[in-house]
């Protein structure tokens, strides 16, 4: 008699390993994955559907909200879509904003990969480490927007307003005296800047001990090394973008090689790695922290020795000041178009990509001259890497599958959307 | 990196006939192809020496019904039946650091197309996406089942003619113990309307 050996295994939807809703059934030979399919979409909310609805600027809050763990750069791909097709570009102070938001977006998105993917592995201090150092970047996300995840920051023709002098404080409470509060806000009393000079000064050391706990540790590199493998034609093959791409070995980044807003203008390297396992793919992020940080201090130094506008003074499209509306008709009539109606966008369709630190996140938007678009497709880097789970993880163990979505660095918000 | 118009000559020279239309907008290029030819023509853009368009970036279904028209409303169509689609593929070549956008509109009574699977396996899950959001059906495709709906989900919610709130609601049933689907309670509203103004509206 034949002996029946395969079975079918589910995995989530509800697993704390899935990174959110993933639900995956797996054809298992014992211990050894077979096959896998993962089933998504236990997160669809159609916010392309829903952009349709809407006029353009009342999206920018989808946005966020797609893969939350790196909202502002995917603002960044959504205004910049819609600057294009009314061929309006944002001011210079504006645009360095920018790219130094995008990259503590980066290093957010990299903390919590990096916090996730080794809990997930056994690991469970790099997760207490990085959540510290997160939090002092939402409070510059804070600073700036009054939210702490999801911004709204980014506007079509700048960003909302110019970085705070002071940051804000905390408020003694009935857990916190004022001894204890003027401890915790002693490194807040400066502007926005002076703070994250403050971190991007400390952080590096941050990331060694991250290294120190992982890089070297036996059981990390049992776990990561040779794992995961895809070379460099089949990541290619594969959509892979983004450090997946690079951890096989292509030396592809849109900062360098398709620049957007002022990425021409800094300096700093492109990791790449070897083999196309896991453990390469680790170190590359690790390095793009790093390089993160490169670029952040060069920012801070123009933003330092530059002032000027943050927006464009453009009535049609940038609400006037509210100081202004209150005594000023035009004003007030802009003000009350722009939030009736909204402004109409010209005919046209454009492809607008970013590096997000997942990947190539691209905003690929047809106006038919509407106030609202008459499609937005949103091209999630997540959504290509999870196809290919099921090839990646073929012969693996099924802990290895954790490894493996743990390296793909997924969020349900961007694949499922 | 060669310029847009560089590129368009090769493209054109490569695929001849097959291209319809082509456009260059906000610096890229954009063909239009027959969705007949939609296998050759990619499979020529990734083999031909100087394109080699080694990634499918995207495959996205656009609905052209209501294109152009102040309305949202679907029964403003004339034909609600049989929608305008379009597939639009999105390629990169990490070679040549180019792009190219590929546009094969559909026949209204038959939305089928070529699968291209065969040339990128990530084709895979946004044909599946098109299929199930659209309704596009991908000739050729190994596995074309539902990817983002609920399982058992009904119609093809990304078409125009598909109200944004949907046809049915789901809420857990206390006395059957289960999840029921009812229709939407839901009245349809429109918040801001949708118009259009010309280039130079109000001065």
């Amino acid at each position: 008699m034949a002996e029946i050996r395969n079975y079918t295994m589910n995995f989530g939807p509800q697993h704390p390993a899935a990174h959110g809703v993933l639900r995956i059934v797996m054809e298992m030979d014992g211990e050894v994955i077979e096959r896998c399919d993962p089933h998504i979409g236990l997160l669809h909310r159609a916010t392309e559907k829903l952009a349709e609805t809407k006029p353009f600027s009342q999206s920018i809050g989808y946005m966020d909200r797609l893969d939350y763990v790196s909202m502002m750069c995917q603002e960044h791909a959504y205004v910049r879509a819609i600057e294009k097709l009314l061929g309006i570009e944002a001011p210079e102070r504006a645009q360095y904003i920018r790219v130094m938001f995008d990259e503590i977006t980066r290093i957010l998105n990299h903390l919590l990969w990096i916090g996730a993917h080794a809990l997930d592995v056994g690991a469970m201090t790099v997760f207490l480490y990085a959540f510290r150092e997160r939090e002092d970047l939402m409070d510059t996300y804070e600073a700036v927007s009054g939210a702490r995840m999801h911004a709204t920051y980014y506007r079509p023709g700048g960003v909302y307003r110019d970085l705070p002098d002071r940051m804000p404080q905390y408020q003694p409470s009935k857990w916190h005296d004022e001894k204890e509060t003027r401890e915790r806000n002693k490194n807040r009393q400066g502007s926005l800047l002076d703070f994250i000079e403050a971190f991007v000064e400390r952080f590096p050391s941050c990331i060694d001990d991250y290294e120190q706990l992982l890089t070297d540790n036996r059981i990390w590199k049992q776990r990561l090394v040779d794992i995961g493998i895809v070379t460099a034609e089949r990541a290619q093959a594969l959509g892979f973008t983004g450090p997946m791409l690079r951890g096989s070995g292509v030396a592809w980044d849109l900062r360098k090689k398709q620049p957007y807003a002022v990425y021409d203008r800094m300096d700093f390297d492109i990791p790449i790695g070897t083999n196309g396992d896991c453990y390469d793919r680790y170190l590359v992020r690790m390095e793009e922290l790093r390089q993160s940080v490169r670029i952040i201090k060069q920012c801070i130094e123009w933003l330092r020795n530059n002032s000027g506008p943050v927006i464009l003074e453009n009535y049609k499209v940038v609400a006037p000041h509210r100081e202004d509306m209150k005594q000023d008709m035009e004003s007030l009539i802009h003000h009350f178009k722009l939030f009736t109606e909204g402004y109409c966008v010209p005919e046209g369709e454009t492809y607008s990509a970013v590096e997000a630190p997942k990947g190539e996140f691209g905003i690929y938007m047809i106006s038919d001259g509407a106030n609202k678009p008459y499609r937005v497709k949103i091209r999630a880097p997540g959504f290509a890497h999870l196809s290919a789970l099921d090839e990646m993880s073929r012969g693996h163990m099924l802990a290895d599958m954790v490894a493996i979505i743990g390296t793909q660095d997924i969020v349900f918000g961007e694949i499922d959307r | 990196m060669a310029s847009v118009d560089t590129l368009s000559g090769m493209v054109r020279e490569a695929c001849g006939d097959a291209i319809l239309a082509d456009a260059v907008t906000n610096d890229q290029l954009t063909i239009e192809i027959g969705p007949d030819a939609v296998s050759d023509v990619l499979r020529t853009l990734r083999d031909t020496p100087g394109l080699e368009f080694e990634q499918l970036i995207d495959i996205c279904g656009v609905d052209y019904t209501t294109y152009g028209t102040d309305s949202q409303a679907p029964e403003a169509v004339d034909d609600p039946v049989s929608p305008a689609l379009a597939t639009v593929y999105h390629l990169l070549s990490i070679s040549h650091n180019h792009r190219i956008r590929v546009r094969a509109r559909l026949d209204p009574d038959s939305p089928e197309i070529a699968s291209v699977v065969d040339l990128w396996p990530v084709a895979n899950w946004f044909e599946r996406e098109a299929f199930d959001l659209f309704g596009i059906v991908f000739h050729g495709h190994p596995d074309l089942r539902r990817l983002l709906t609920d399982y058992g989900f009904i119609g093809h919610p990304f078409r125009k003619q598909f109200p944004i709130s949907g046809y049915v609601e789901m809420r857990y049933d206390d006395k059957k113990g289960r999840v029921v689907y009812e229709p939407v309670s839901i009245e349809p509203r429109v918040l801001v309307p949708r118009v259009i103004r010309k280039e130079g509206h109000g001065g």
